[in-house]
Order: C-alpha cells, then structure tokens, then sequence
C-alpha cells in the first residue's frame, strides 16, 4: 500500500487493520546475486540501489538483530556536506542530494528537516577557516554562506554572543540544506522499498563465517545456515573488523565509541544545527521537541557501546557556553555509538583482496550523512565490479600508496581525530 | 463532590507551618513535608496537565520519580525548570509552578482537537504522510514543532552554581529502603567506609508509613535509630541524592539536590551538587516500582497506582479521593485497602484478577473484614472524562459491574528497578510467573538487594541485604559483625502474578501504556502488524518508553504485549537497554564547575599584564590568548598591523612569543634523541650554534617545525609552533620512553618556565647590545648568554620577520624585567612592541610556512620545499612512510607565492582559472607588500613548485572578493637573506 | 569511567590518562616500510583481550601498556613502558 495521507485516512476509517508489514520475514534462500552482511542503513540503502538502479534484485541483506540497530539509530541525526576537501564533497554532496529526494524516492517520510547547518566561529582565525571551507564548497558547487555575529544572533538568539564570553562569537558558516532526519525512518524506509523490489531482509541472521575457495567468496555461514552469494558486501559499523577477520583481512580501522544524548522535550528554542570551530559540540532540536547533543569521542577502542560520563559532562559543559539557557534543561537519555575510526578520517568504499568480496565501513562518526550516497556507491561497486568515479579515492589500500585524505590534518591516529 | 483532601492527622508532615506556593496563577497552601502533588492533590487539584500527542487530561499516577503525567514548570527567570514532575518536587515557600504543554489554559487546551483526530493519527502516522520535497515538509514541521515539545524553554540564564565531588567509599549503598538500611548497617558496623544515597529527603523507602515492627520496634522509629547509628559509625548519608549512572569500575554518579527546582540557593549559591563515587562495592536496594492495569481511559485523572495512593494517606496526610476503588493483581493494593479504611477514607471495593484461592487467605479475610473484595474480576473501562473518573466498569466471568469512585487506584505488579544493575552490565533473568526481570549475572562490584532484587518480601529484604552488607564489606578489608539482622515477624503479603492482558473485550486503541506519549495497545498492536516486531522497533516506532519517565511504568507492559504478538516468552523478544541517566539530570549539573567561561582553561604568557595594560584586540591560540596589535588613536587593526610590520622592517620591534613550544634535551644520547625526532640533521651542529628544523609526523606529512640549539655538547633546546607544542611534547616523550627507551637522555618541556621575547628589525643588534650585559650580541643562528635588567637570559639569533633577529629567553617569573628593559630600548631606537598581525604580515613577506597554515597536517617536506634538509642518514620518524607513492604525486599541493595582478587577496580563496572551474589550491595566508605596493600571498597549489609564472583567480565566493594572482616562489622579501646575515 | 592501575601512582581515574594505540601498532624508524604500513596502518581491532599503550598524561606522565577487554573494560595486567627512572 502507499503512503499518502489519502491512504492513511482510509486506513483510520477502517481502524489501521489493513495495513501490510512494512517488509517481509522471509526465509533466506540458498543463493543470491549479491549479499550484504549489515541491515543498518547503509547495507539497506545498498541493497534498495541494487534493486532500483542497477536491476539486481536476488539481494539479501542479512542482519545479526534488528535493522537500524547500531549507528543508524544511534546518532545525533545530523545531515551536511560541510566538508573541506573535494573528495568528500563529491561523497557527501552526491549523499546529501539523495536525502533532498529521499522521501518521495522511498514513499516514506523519514522527515528529512533543511533547518540548516550552522559552524560558528569564534575568532578572526576561525572565520578564516570557515570562510575557507565556504569558498571550497562554493566552488565545488555547494551552498555555504558566511554569517556575521548579528545575523547568527538573529537566526539563535539563545545563543551567548557576548564578547565577554569564553568562546565570543565572531560569525559563522552555514549550509542551509545542511538539517536533521528521523533516524530510524531511514532504515525502516529503505528496508520497505528495498523489499518491494524483491529483496529479502533478513533479521536475526548473523553472519558466522564466509566461504572462501582459491581466493573467491561464495556465500556466508550463519546462524540461519549457509547462503551462497556471487558477490558479498560488508557494511558493519561497529563490527567491521570482526566480520573482515572471518576472510582473514585485517583493515585500516579501530573502534572507538561516540557518546550523544537528549534533553526531555520542550517547545522550539533552538531552530538550526549548531557545531563550533574551536569547540567540539554539536547541538540540535529534534521535531519532538529534544534538544540533541554530542561532543568529543570516547577516544580509546571500545565495542562497549558504553561511554564515559566524564565526556558527556565536557559537552554539556561546552553546550552551556555556547547557550546558557540549556542548563536547566534536563538530560532525558544518553547513548554510545561504536564508530569505525579509519586513520585519515575518510571512509572506504572498496573491493577487497577476496575476489567477490567488497567493503563499506571507516565512516568513523560521520557515517549517517553519508547513507544513501554509500549505498548509492556500494550498489555501483557491487553491480558493476568497479568503483563510481565518486567512491575511486576511497581505497581500502590508501595506507600502502599513502593517498590520503585527511580532512582535519591530524595524522594517522584515531584518538586525535 | 470529587478529588483529593487532607486528612486530619497523620501523614510526615509539619502542620505546624504553612508553605505558600502558586499553580497556574492560583495560590496554593501545603506544608513542609510536602511535594508539589500532595500539597495540590490535598487541595483537591485533580488535572496537572496534558499529554503530549493527544492532549488529554493528566492526573497523578505515582508517587515519586516513575511519575509520567504529572509534569509542570518549576520556578521562575533563569531558574525556570521545565518538565518537572510534580511528585519528586518537595514544596517550598513561594514555589511558583505552572502547568505544561496546553494553550490557552490547563481547562481550554486547543492542541485538544488532536484527540478527534486520534484515528488518523496512530503510531508511526507521520512516516506515512507530508511526503513531497523538503521544502513542503519544513512547512508542515514547522507546525508539528510547534506543537510537540513539553514545557516551555528557559531563554535566561542560569544564576546557579553546579559543583563536582569526586568521593570514595568501600560500600556504596543505593537506596535507603527497609534493604539498604539494613545492608549500610551491616557494612558500616563491620567497618567499611559506607556511603548511603537516598534520592528521597528523608530515609526510610518504602517504610515511610509501614505500619510493621521491625526488631520489636514501629518502623519509623527503626528507620530514626538507624540513621543515628549510621551517621555515628560515620557513613556519609546523602539524602536527595539519586545514583543516575553507573560505570565503569564501579564509578557510581550521583546528583543531589542542594535545593529543590527553582528554588533560590543558599549563600554557596549551588543548586546541585553531583557526586563521583567510586566504590569497593555497590549494593543496589533501589526497590521496585508498581506497574499499572490495562483498561479501557486508564488514562484518565484519578487512575493512580496502589502503592501511590497508600504513600499520598501515610507519608503526606492526604485521602487521594473520596470513594476509591481498587483493582489488583497482587498484594500491594490490600495494603492500600486495609490502610484507606483504617484512616476513614471511603473504599467501594477491592478487585483482584486473581482467583480467591490464589490469594492469601488471612490477608483476604483481614480485608474483607474493612471492605468488600472481589475476585476474579478485571477492570474494564474507566468511566468520566477530562475532568477526571467518576468511576470503573468492571468484569468478572459472571458478568460485569461498575462502581462509582473519583480515584481507581491499580496495582499490576510490582517491576523491580533493575536499571543501575543493568547499567553495571548485568544480565537479568526473567520471572513468568510475577511477570517481571531480576538482576542476574553482575559484571561489576554491583549486588541488588531487597524488591530490585525481586525480593519484595520484607523480612526476606532485610536479611538479605544484612547477608549482602557484610559480604561487601568483607570483600573490602572490613570484619563481619556477628550480630543478627534486624527481624521482621509479620507475613510477606507480596506475591502478585503478571497482569498484562486487558480483560476479554477491552479496545485495546483506548488502553494507554505510555500516557505521557499517549501510546495505546493499539498503537503496539499496529507497529506489530506492520513488522515492527523487536522491541527496539515498537520502543523507536511507538515512542513508548521514550518519555521523560523513560518508561519506567510502561517498558513492561508494552514488552508483554510484543511477546504476546508474537507468541513468545517475554525475553525472547528482548529488552531495551536501560541507559543513563536514571532520572533526566540538569545539564547544568552535567557541566559542573566547567559551565560558561570556565568551559577550558585559559593560558596567560607571564607578559600577559604588559599587553593587557594597553588593551589590544586578541588573537585566541589554542588555549591562550596572544596580542594582534598594539593599538594607537584612530588605528583600526589593519593599519596598527602595518605600522607594526613596517617599523620593524625599518627599525626595530619587541613581541611576545612565550607560547611557543620550549624542550631541553639533554644527556650523551641527545642528538640521537633529536635525530629521531626532527627530520633534519642535529648532530652536526656545533656548540652555540642552532638551525631550522622541522618534525614528521608517523605517516611521512610534516608536524611542526621550529629551531633547534645546541647548549652544550650534550644539551639542546628544542623550540616548537605555539600550536604544535603539545603535540610535540608528547611526541617527544613517545620517542624518547616508547621507542627509544635505552638512550641515555631526558626531554623536558620547558614552555613555561621561560618566556621569550623576539626583538627584531634592522636595530636589533642595537638593542640587544644596549641591553644585554655580559655578551655580544650573537652572529645569526648563534646563541649566547647574558644579562637584562639582573636577569640572566638565553639570546639566540634567529629570524621569522625576515630581518635581523634575536629571542631572548628568560625565566618566566623574572620576564617583566627583561621586556620592560627591552621594550625601553626598541623605544630609544624609535622602535616599540608588534602583535601578532605584524608578526604573520612579515613572516607572509618573508614566506616561512607556519604551523596551521601551510603545515596543515596533509602536506609533506617536499610539498613544503624543505626536502632539501631532510636528515639523509634518515632514522627519523615519518622517514619511512614518505617513501609511498603519493609522495612523488606531481599533482600534490605544493607551497608557492602567488602576487596579486590588482587588489588584495582574500585568505582562504581557492585558486581557479575561471570561476565555475575547478579548484586547483587555496591561498593559505594573504598578506602584503610592507615598504612597497602590492598585495601578496602564500598558497597551496597543484603541482605548484614547476608553474612558476601561472596566472589563476584567487577566488572567495563567500566574500564575494576576487583577485588576478601570478605563481612566484613563496618569498617577497630579501631572497638571499642579506638582511639578518652578518 | 575506568579506574586504571598506573604502576607508579597506584589506581587512578580513566579521565587523568590519554589512549596511544595498541602495542601492535608501535614502529619505529628503523623498521622496513613494509613492517610501517603493516603496524601503523592496520589493526587486529579485537573485540576482547587487546594490549594497548596508554599515558598517564595527567597524572605522572609515564606510558603504561594496558591488557584491556574492549568489550568489557576490564583491565587484566598493567606494566611500566619505557625508561627506568
């Protein structure tokens, strides 16, 4: 059934009962065309483009658990293509253009919200910078405008701009398409358009093993036994180094843990997305009324999806300096995402040695934004055997060549990203 | 007549006083000992507020902090506290609350009308609908934002101090219960550090208004003996304090309220205090909170839950209504009855689910003896409306039958608080037959004890906790007593069986489990059918669960109708994760000491006085602040800056460039050390000499660059960017203790014990030797040793500015000094001070890359034009990764000049050949010509080291500013070095 | 937040000490290019048992390697790196 509001005025008049599963619980078959280990939003995306631009649709999409149930529902929801180097601007800008089409794409409003993502600088220094990120993003088509303290303070009036302030707010950087979305809806749109056109997803279906003969993936072991595939693709935040060790590869990846958490709902005070040059918070109002917050990574491997508090209070801390008026506002939840920390801070997006094999994953904690267009890239690797122009710098082997990109400039280790 | 009133005795409170408070502009009285839901409910206030999708009336539920409904806006100006439930506000005199999320009024809320739209509206509606493109989606949101949210947001302020204590103990005790008192007992008597956090004002739990003896003795006064023995045998006791998180390694939080919400603060000014406890042992006695009954309108005011209802008579003196009707599945309600009618309060019936011979006969006989009880008989629908119930259908498998009654209270159970074990890592079986989980498996120092244990008995409480008390307390060097555990002699009274199916022919679309998100069965039922079939699913679909009661009321029920979908056992079908906080906690507290200004530390440069004396702009640095000019009467910065750069250029200049990074290596092995650290030679340099250098990164791309000094023929001093120093240190410390430890040397950073002072410009020379007693001034790169002003000083010759250069170093506290007498003689040479404009005007001029600018973490020494110095006997760090590939890319972005064909360029510009075209570098630093015309800058372009002569479009888009630039080698002042040479 | 057992300054909160990388990770320069790219540039990443470089950054400063479970936090051993005092 579509959704329109024509049809859930219909369902109302007959009390919702005629509403079909969302997607199917389909028993996995013996083979498919492609199978991608991961039912979060990449691997969902993935499997919808396979189906919807590339044609393959014998696509399953196995899940250890429930879809959605690692990064994609834990996040801070933010979507932008702020970005300084070209290469992710391609990325991130062929992504964010996919999330303007999203919801017609998928009939399924996953309320993607243009409220705008706004970089406040806090220096001249800082607003050099901004401006130089704007001017790269401008140039590479992308929408930037820089913003003087009068009109941040006009589009945030919570916001301290006294020049007394610790961090005095100088100016800032917005990308009005920048904006939010409703997690969840990502993964539970794509699962049910990835659906209709034949593919099955799979839940409770955790990947054990892979078979491997003379170099070549022909299916996976798993707790729902073995499933031949001619093409396999990984996308695992938060697991990729364990599912690559069952090919016996070892990646250019540490796991870390980023912490985020929301205030209890109140009425519209903060209308943008807040992010700061010289401090690492980031701050947003969700639909529901909850104010969103993340600050600085647990920096240290962890698969604990459990943070340390003394993180969260530095990004109260810095939220507080940049809008007083939150510190009566009460923490309702907090939540720890498992981030696949590459060693520029760059992503991948690749074949790798096993012939049939490929992998998505090193999106460190920018990994949400990047949804559709990763599977947008993934499905053009997986169904033509070769990378899209756009995903070609984003090589599982960069390390070897030393083709790097390292958007902040902060070297090789994770913990300083 | 219907609603609450206080009764004429009983109840912990002080009648003695009167506490004024308003609500929704009506004045109001109560007295201490009161929470804003008694003192309003004893005034007959049934209506607190509205749920948040449909709008409906809310009343009270609970008691304490599982309340879901009961929210209002505490306070007033910047300590306005929104969201703030009613039930866990402790009354105080001029408490000024309103109620949430309706408009105009509490009574005449328009946001209402949702609740006739509520069949087109189900759980997940909006997935389904506002489809189109962004543009008309942020229409319609703006209208849904606006009316989601609770309570209104603070906009001021806050005038309140937050503190952090960090705390230890050998016991940590949660919950100050029946359980937790005896455990605390047990522990602090064998001799453990004890500290014992109750989130209520006053210690007891559960007890509060029990009538049992416990050791011969009314409860209330076991409760008063043991507080005075705890507080003798010396355990902190932290009343309104609730342990919201637990850690890792037994690192427990704790948040106290200093004051109540919105309350103004005593003379220390803190609101709230919260406490980082880490502990030997923790002992979670956290108890257990009653669920509700699924009935038709259990939504409505006056549907309470048994246990609340019993604690509003006995701890507050307040009759919750008055003809109350109870329906149960387990023993709690009894317990209500028995005390309801001991105290006069109406009761119509007791209706238990449970068959009589399921049920204690002697509790059965004992309340039948006060009230009629029925059996088997379910409650069906509540019957009234917005204004609250008026009474309860109700079935049995004879038929059915209603009751009139202003208050239902219900009692589906008790759910015991397993939050914190879980939090802890805990695992937790699960209980069919009472319908509830119990804490299994503990990962970390974590026992529970008492209902959160499942135990709801209480003698089985009290000696279990005893049991748990000397354990943790032996497992942390104390000495179990042999004493005996404190007895309790009457009946346990606590089974109860799992009560989630609604009665046969309940609609479960007007069964509320969620009534502060206004979730129904029917909501579960439809996520379900539509395949959101794992908890997280319903939890993310529904929204149950995700208010700001967390679900502590709901999460079970809403599990046992998804298991019962899907015909499964309940944990089968899983379980959320309970995170933290247990209680939505302040921000405000979360940031402590560190909120507003205190946010990072500030660093000052022992010279920071004399800049600020003239009160120039600032540059902030990391974490410090250094001087951008030294302003004059009617100069803007830009032309300070250039006044600056050109008396220097033309006389001489003092700055201040103590922020720059400061090592002394020193010991037989230290050029090694340093040979592996920086990527250019050390060991050559003689005695009294210094040179350039520059540091690698692990991955071949240039790090920092700074000078280096050979003090002796074992010692150096290291000198690093501002930016870069503490990256340096602790990449001088990994060299030197991880990879490297057998060399024969030590490293200390020494940023802060001298400052050091640049004097530059073609005066110099005169300068130093003006100044500096016991020395000549040095040649360039030479250093020497003398004395300003009585303090002796380290002076190398060194240039960023292009000209004749020195630093002098001295130590920091001695350093006003050496710049006073400096500063003094740049002044007789018609010199006088620069800032930090100037310094990036000359050293632009000069083209000396810079730390943050063209050594921005993806450039390498080639990319730079340093390869030429690189150590060819290599060994350094980063040596090996530059052999990559990449590194001979000729496409990499490489440092180069670029001179503006007209006006100036803009910093940050991307270099283009047209606008539209593609990026080919960026300007990283603009500057200009200082004793000429011309406007220069230094950039990074693609392969720019061989297009010398190109011509490109600095272009800023975001500025709107543009300029033609010609490629040039990145220096515009003196290429041969003439002028600081000797 | 994890309490971790410095060697020379006994149990200390995880909030005074900094991550490095894991000991696998170590290089030095007179390694092989080959043995650089193979430490630096990728990782076991074990989920469980993982026996990593930490810095008692501000505490004594002294570098530990910590055997730590990445799934659990829990530390096993703890021993002083680097140069004798």
């Amino acid at each position: 059934m579509k959704y329109s509001a024509l049809s859930l005025l219909r369902a109302g008049l007959g009390g919702h009962k005629d509403w079909p599963r969302a997607w199917r619980d389909p028993e996995p078959k013996s083979h498919y065309d492609v199978i991608l280990i991961g039912g979060g939003g990449h691997g969902l995306t993935t499997a919808f483009y396979l189906a919807a631009a590339h044609g393959v649709k014998n696509v399953a999409v196995l899940e250890r658990s429930w879809i959605g149930g690692g990064n994609t529902g834990r996040n801070t929801t933010i979507v932008r293509s702020n970005y300084r180097l070209p290469q992710l601007h391609a990325l991130m800008e062929l992504s964010l253009k996919r999330w303007e089409g999203m919801s017609d794409e998928i009939n399924y409003n996953v309320m993607f919200s243009q409220r705008g993502a706004l970089f406040l600088g806090h220096s001249d220094s800082d607003m050099l910078q901004l401006a130089q990120k704007g001017d790269a993003m401008r140039a590479d088509g992308i929408d930037a405008e820089l913003m003087t303290r009068d009109q941040v303070a006009r589009l945030i009036p919570l916001l301290d701009v006294s020049a007394g302030a610790r961090y005095p707010v100088q100016g800032g950087l917005i990308q009005r398409r920048g904006g939010t979305a409703r997690h969840d809806a990502v993964a539970w749109g794509y699962a049910r358009a990835a659906d209709r056109l034949g593919v099955d997803i799979i839940q409770n279906c955790e990947v054990t093993g892979m078979d491997i003969t003379s170099g070549r993936i022909t299916g996976v072991q798993t707790t729902r036994g073995a499933i031949g595939a001619d093409r396999v693709g990984i996308a695992v935040a938060g697991n990729s180094g364990r599912v690559a060790a069952m090919a016996d590869l070892k990646l250019p990846i540490e796991s870390h843990l980023l912490q985020a958490f929301v205030s209890e709902p109140v009425k519209p005070m903060i209308d943008t997305v807040i992010m700061t040059q010289s401090l690492h918070c980031y701050i947003s109002q969700s639909d529901k009324g909850e104010i969103v917050l993340g600050g600085d990574p647990d920096a240290y491997p962890t698969y604990s999806q459990r943070g340390a508090p003394h993180i969260i209070e530095k990004a109260a801390a810095e939220a507080l300096a940049l809008v007083p008026a939150l510190s009566r506002l009460r923490m309702l939840r907090s939540w720890a995402g498992t981030t696949d920390m590459s060693f520029d801070g760059s992503p991948f997006i690749d074949a790798t040695p096993v012939e049939g094999l490929y992998f998505n994953g090193g999106w460190c904690y920018g990994g949400f934004k990047a949804t559709p267009g990763s599977g947008w890239l993934f499905a053009h690797l997986l169904a033509r055997g070769e990378s899209h122009p756009v995903a070609a710098p984003f090589r599982l082997d960069r390390f070897e060549t030393g083709h790097t990109m390292d958007e902040p400039g902060v070297g090789p280790m994770p913990q300083n990203r | 007549m219907s609603g609450g009133s206080r009764l004429p005795a009983g109840g912990l409170i002080d009648r003695s006083r009167t506490l004024r408070f308003g609500f929704d502009g009506r004045d109001f009285t109560g007295h201490p000992g009161d929470t804003l839901a008694s003192a309003l409910l004893a005034s007959g206030v049934r209506v607190f507020g509205r749920s948040f999708k449909y709008h409906r009336t809310r009343g009270l539920l609970a008691a304490g902090v599982e309340e879901p409904s009961a929210l209002v806006g505490a306070g007033e100006g910047g300590r306005f506290e929104p969201n703030t439930r009613a039930t866990d506000l402790h009354l105080y005199d001029g408490l000024v609350a309103e109620s949430q999320n309706r408009w105009p009024s509490l009574a005449l809320d328009v946001g209402a009308v949702n609740q006739l739209i509520a069949p087109f509206i189900p759980a997940g509606f909006y997935y389904k609908t506002f489809l189109g493109p962004p543009a008309l989606w942020k229409l319609y949101e703006h209208v849904i934002r606006a009316a989601a949210g609770l309570g209104r947001p603070p906009h001021l302020p806050d005038p309140d101090r937050y503190e952090r204590r960090a705390a230890f103990c050998d016991v940590l005790v949660v919950g100050a219960g029946p359980a937790g008192l005896s455990a605390a007992l047990a522990a602090a008597r064998s001799g453990a550090r004890v500290a014992l956090a109750e989130m209520d004002s006053r210690l007891g739990g559960s007890l509060l208004g029990d009538p049992a003896q416990i050791d011969g003795q009314p409860a209330r006064d076991w409760i008063a003996a043991s507080e005075t023995e705890l507080r003798t045998l010396g355990v902190r006791v932290l009343t309104r304090t609730t342990a919201i998180g637990y850690y890792d390694h037994d690192m427990v939080y704790l948040a106290e309220r200093v004051v109540e919400p919105g309350a103004a603060t005593g003379d220390d000014g803190i609101a709230q205090r919260m406490w980082r406890m880490r502990a030997g042992r923790v002992i979670l006695a956290q108890g257990a909170i009653e669920r509700p009954l699924p009935f038709e309108d259990n939504d409505r005011p006056g549907v309470m839950l048994s246990g609340a209802v019993r604690t509003y008579l006995d701890r507050f003196g307040v009759a919750a209504g008055q003809r109350i009707v109870l329906a149960t599945s387990s023993d709690d309600a009894y317990r209500t009855a028995i005390r309801l009618c001991d105290a006069g309060v109406r009761v119509e019936a007791l209706l238990d689910a449970r068959s009589g011979d399921a049920i204690d006969a002697d509790l059965l006989r004992r309340t039948r003896d006060r009230c009629p009880v029925e059996t088997g008989v379910r409650p069906v629908r509540a019957l009234g409306g917005a204004k609250g119930v008026t009474g309860l259908a109700a079935a049995a498998a004879g038929g059915a039958a209603s009751f009139i009654a202003d208050v239902i209270a219900v009692s589906g159970g008790l759910t015991p608080s397993v939050h914190l074990h879980m939090q802890a890592g805990g695992g937790l079986d699960w209980d069919e037959g009472r319908g509830i989980f119990t804490p299994t498996a503990p990962r970390q120092g974590q026992v529970s004890i008492g209902a959160c244990a499942g135990r709801f008995g209480l003698a089985d409480a009290l000696s279990d906790a005893w049991r748990a008390g000397l354990d943790a307390a032996a497992a942390t060097g104390g000495r179990p007593v042999a004493d005996t555990p404190p007895r309790f002699e009457g009946r346990a009274f606590a089974d109860q069986i799992s009560a989630f199916v609604p009665a046969p022919g309940v609609n479960p679309k007007k069964v509320f489990v969620d009534p502060q998100n206004d979730v129904t069965l029917g909501d579960l039922d439809l996520a379900w059918r539509e395949g959101y079939r794992s908890v997280e699913h319903q939890k993310r679909y529904t929204t149950l669960g995700m208010a700001t009661d967390q679900g502590k009321t709901s999460n079970l029920i809403g599990l046992a109708r998804l298991a019962q979908n899907e015909g499964r056992p309940a944990p089968q079908v899983g379980l959320t994760t309970f995170r933290p906080p247990f209680i939505p906690t302040t921000l405000g507290l979360w940031a402590g000491e560190d909120a507003g200004f205190h946010v990072t530390p500030l660093r000052r440069t022992p010279l920071h006085d004399q800049h600020a004396a003239f009160d120039p702009p600032w540059q902030a640095v990391g974490y410090w602040r250094r001087p951008r000019a030294y302003l004059r009467a009617g100069e803007t910065l830009a032309t300070a800056a250039l006044r600056e750069a050109r008396m220097v250029r033309t006389t001489v200049g003092i700055t201040d460039v103590s922020t720059l990074g400061k090592f002394e290596v020193s010991g037989p092995d230290a050029a090694q050390l340093l040979e592996r650290v920086c990527a250019t030679s050390v060991s050559k340099l003689a005695v009294g000499r210094g040179r350039y250098t520059f540091m690698l990164r692990e991955d071949g791309l240039v790090n920092d660059d700074g000078t280096v000094w050979r003090l002796a023929e074992d010692r150096f001093l290291l000198t690093s960017s501002t930016g870069g120093a503490d990256r340096m240190a602790g990449l001088i410390s990994y060299v030197r203790n991880v990879l490297y430890p057998d060399l024969r040397v030590g490293a200390a950073n020494v940023q802060e014990h001298h400052a050091a002072i640049a004097v530059a410009g073609p005066r110099a020379r005169a300068v130093i030797a003006a100044v500096v007693e016991g020395m000549a001034p040095p040649r360039h790169m030479s250093l020497g040793r003398g004395v300003v002003a009585g303090v002796p000083v380290l002076v190398i010759a060194a240039s960023y500015s292009g000209e004749r250069a020195f630093e002098v170093y001295a130590p920091s506290h001695q350093a006003v000094a050496v710049w006073t007498a400096l500063a003094e003689a740049a002044q007789a040479q018609d010199g006088g001070l620069y800032g930090l404009e100037a310094l990036e005007i000359l050293r632009v001029e000069k083209g000396h890359v810079e730390t943050g600018g063209e050594i921005d973490g993806r450039t390498s020494a080639h990319d730079l034009r340093l390869e030429k110095m690189l150590n060819p006997r290599g060994g350094y760090v980063g040596q090996l990764a530059q052999q990559r590939p990449a590194f001979a890319d000729p496409d990499r972005l490489q440092f180069v000049g670029v001179e503006s064909l007209g006006g100036p360029i803009a910093e940050g510009s991307m270099l283009v050949e047209r606008p539209g075209f593609a990026v080919q570098g960026h300007v990283t630093a603009a500057g200009l010509r200082v004793l000429e015309e011309g406007f220069v800058g230094l950039a990074l372009l693609k392969g720019g080291r061989a297009r010398p002569g190109d011509e490109l479009l600095a272009w800023s888009p975001t500025r709107t500013a543009s300029a033609r630039v010609r490629v040039c080698e990145p220096v515009f002042h003196d290429p041969a070095g003439e002028r600081y040479r000797d | 937040m994890m309490l971790i057992p410095c060697p020379h300054c006994g149990p200390r909160a995880h909030a005074e000490f900094t991550f490095d990388r894991p000991v696998e990770a170590i290089t030095r320069p007179d390694d092989t290019a080959d043995a650089l790219v193979r430490n630096l540039f990728s990782r076991d990443n074990p989920r469980g048992h993982s026996r990593e470089l930490w810095r008692h950054t501000y505490g004594c400063r002294a570098w530990i390697a910590l055997t730590r479970d990445t799934a659990t936090h829990a530390i096993t051993d703890v021993q002083a790196w680097g140069a004798k005092a």
